[in-house]
């Protein structure tokens, strides 16, 4: 088996800037600070954050806040729950969660809860388990779960389980890897994980590696690295993760390296991206691959930064 | 209107050289002084960017300012102010939003797992309403012809079957996907919904016994199929003395594991019964028995226990899931 190129993916995270004109390029604008979180959040775990000029990082995320209090994905751009939980995480990771108005961002999330206790993407309403989880998460970093309704919150996300044991977006929507980690997410950080049938979803999830040891997010789809993070830490949440094979998995994600100019991609030999480089690394972190910083499963932060904003206080 | 969305590479007109723009001046995107994760943008990209910059600041409430919304789509569909601004435009221009869900159909040719396509199209027929239905229902199955697993037209069509109604044909539809592709969990889940929450057929209980029949049968021509012995198990949801006690469920196991090939759910299904209180008959044991090959540990008269150890050995990927199993089993008497 091969091993972690490491410091290959350092570089190729840092030198992302130098690849003019490509596609990957062009459509990140919109979302750099998800791309910020991914490429930031997968050099702390390879123990490399420090290479980076805190202050500019973030004095750009702050120039990305909007008044209503939410973050858009970029400079000048409207304010969206994803861009939201991104930024906040990426001050998480720099210990910076001072700069921010902590009542302002928490005003903004609590306004996106509706009725029926789920959450909304932005003011035009569009409705996904993804935002409930993201709301939440955000939220409990903040130290500020007891703002929004928590009952109903997971009443909704309950309301989205299927007869697999997983869940989907809406209720009734087809169990898919990636709800499922934003559905056991939410209810992990909410303590409610007792409302998770753990072995009926255990034994879902346990079906989705298949023979190349990678994961699927569905029945019959083919495997991606991206999955082996939703997947394995839906199954750690629930304390299931010992059901699949760890060694085929660590070789699954390792083969979908580019071992000459650093990176990972969504299956072997495949173009790599930042997306998978980080869900790559965070796998591998999942799965106590030697050299990389453990990763906790929820919040998607590295332990030591999980424990910093509980324990430092 | 005439939306430029569509013009061909070649054709493409740099806004700075056409003469209805002549009058703005486009704003570059601020990525602040060396940025954390820079990024190139093509220059064409970059161009319409500016311009909508410039539009978008000045909140200007043009057809021109439309059209340009659409450039940008076309050249990067991700970027959530582009669609915002946008639904503001068809709102203070009154546009027919008849044109717009042309737009939006054309636009899924391209980009159809963009999640702001999919938005955009529930506000449209949100607003058309009823009336919306059946292009809806057509626009999913559009989009379902070409990926019939498609996540977000299977969520925009099961919102269309409840606020806007069109239930009537939805289980002859998912027979006809699952006569496409057995395999396909989408149209499995699909078929849930329908027998759950149709207005239409009476729920689950009602549902149940014809249900069965059907699943059988797909069963039997596809045992490895991990799709349909999860609905076979839902159909009996809060129902364990019924799924324990129905002879069709432990006929399809027994029958397939006769066949000794394809038999790994069968396998795992008896094991649940047997878990939630069946008794085997000889027959099974039988089967079972005849499973096993001189590899496997000593002859157990437990036949759960026995079931267990043929699935560690032929399900090795798995095998500490069968191994807690193995822990999990009701006590011989
Ligand atoms: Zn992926």
């Amino acid at each position: 088996m091969g091993e972690l190129a490491a410091e290959k993916h350092v570089r190729y995270i840092l030198s992302i800037e130098k690849k003019k004109d490509s596609f990957e390029s062009v459509v990140m604008e919109h979302l750099r600070m998800n791309g910020a979180y991914w490429g930031l959040t997968a050099l702390d775990l390879l123990g490399k954050l420090d290479t980076l000029d805190v202050d500019e990082v973030v004095s750009w995320i702050m120039s990305c806040q909007h008044e209503s209090g939410g973050f858009g994905g970029n400079v000048g751009h409207d304010p969206h729950i994803l861009y939201t939980l991104s930024a906040v995480q990426v001050l998480a990771l720099f210990n910076k969660l001072d700069v921010i108005d902590v009542d302002k961002v928490t005003n903004y999330i609590v306004s996106l809860q509706n009725e029926d206790g789920s959450f909304s993407g932005d003011i035009w309403g569009e409705v996904d388990t993804r935002f409930s989880y993201i709301a939440i998460c955000c939220l409990s970093i903040l130290h500020r779960l007891d703002r929004i309704n928590v009952e109903k919150a997971v009443k909704y996300i309950i309301s989205c389980k299927n007869m697999d044991g997983g869940f989907g977006c809406t209720p009734g929507g087809e169990s898919h890897a990636g709800q499922i980690f934003c559905c056991v997410g939410a209810l992990a950080l909410t303590g409610s994980l007792d409302l998770v049938d753990k072995d009926l979803l255990g034994w879902w999830l346990c079906e989705r590696q298949v023979k190349s040891g990678g994961l699927n997010g569905r029945p019959e789809k083919l495997p991606d690295v991206c999955y082996s993070w939703w997947v394995l830490s839906s199954l750690i949440m629930i304390d299931r993760v010992h059901w699949i094979s760890k060694e085929k998995l660590i070789k699954f994600i390792l083969d979908c390296q580019d071992t000459e100019n650093g990176g990972i991609s969504d299956r072997p030999d495949d173009a790599v991206d930042v997306f998978h480089t980080y869900f790559g690394v965070a796998g591998l972190s999942l799965l106590e691959y030697p050299g990389l910083k453990p990763i906790d499963p929820a919040y998607a932060l590295p332990v030591d930064v999980v424990n910093r904003i509980f324990f430092s206080k | 209107m005439a939306e430029k969305s569509e013009v061909e590479e070649d054709d493409r007109v740099p806004l700075r050289l056409r003469p209805e723009w002549s009058d703005v001046t486009p704003i570059p995107q601020d990525d602040g002084p060396n940025p954390v994760v820079p990024i190139n943008y093509s220059e064409e990209f970059s161009e319409v960017m500016d311009y909508f910059r410039a539009v978008y600041f000045a909140n200007e409430l043009s057809s021109r300012a439309l059209s340009l919304t659409a450039e940008a789509i076309t050249l990067n569909a991700g970027n959530y102010t582009v669609w915002h601004f946008r639904r503001l435009l068809l709102e203070s221009l009154k546009v027919d939003l008849h044109e717009e869900r042309e737009f939006v159909e054309r636009m899924a040719i391209s980009i159809s797992k963009n999640y702001q396509l999919w938005h955009h199209r529930r506000w449209v027929a949100e607003k058309l309403g009823l009336e919306a239905r059946n292009d809806e229902l057509e626009f999913t199955k559009k989009i379902l012809s070409i990926d019939a697993k498609h996540y977000h037209a299977w969520s925009h069509r099961k919102w269309v079957l409840q606020t806007l109604g069109g239930w009537e044909n939805e289980l002859t539809y998912c027979c006809e996907l699952l006569e496409e592709d057995i395999f396909n969990n989408s149209a499995w889940n699909q078929r849930y919904f329908v027998i759950t929450r149709s207005p239409f057929l009476g729920g689950l209980k009602a549902m149940r016994e014809s249900e069965v029949l059907y699943t059988v049968e797909a069963i039997i021509s596809y045992p490895e199929n991990e799709s349909s012995w999860r609905y076979l198990r839902g159909l009996f949801k809060d129902e364990t003395t019924l799924y324990v006690n129905d002879t069709r469920v432990s006929s399809v196991c027994l029958k397939i594991l006769k066949t000794k090939s394809n038999y790994l759910f069968a396998l795992s299904t008896l094991l649940d019964l047997i878990c939630l209180g069946y008794q085997p008959s000889e027959d099974f044991r039988h089967a079972i028995e005849a499973l096993r090959t001189s590899d496997f540990d000593k002859q157990d008269p437990d036949i759960a226990r026995t079931i267990c150890s043929i699935l560690e050995h032929v399900d090795p990927i798995r095998v500490n899931y069968w191994v807690w199993r193995k822990t999990r089993l009701p006590q011989l008497a």
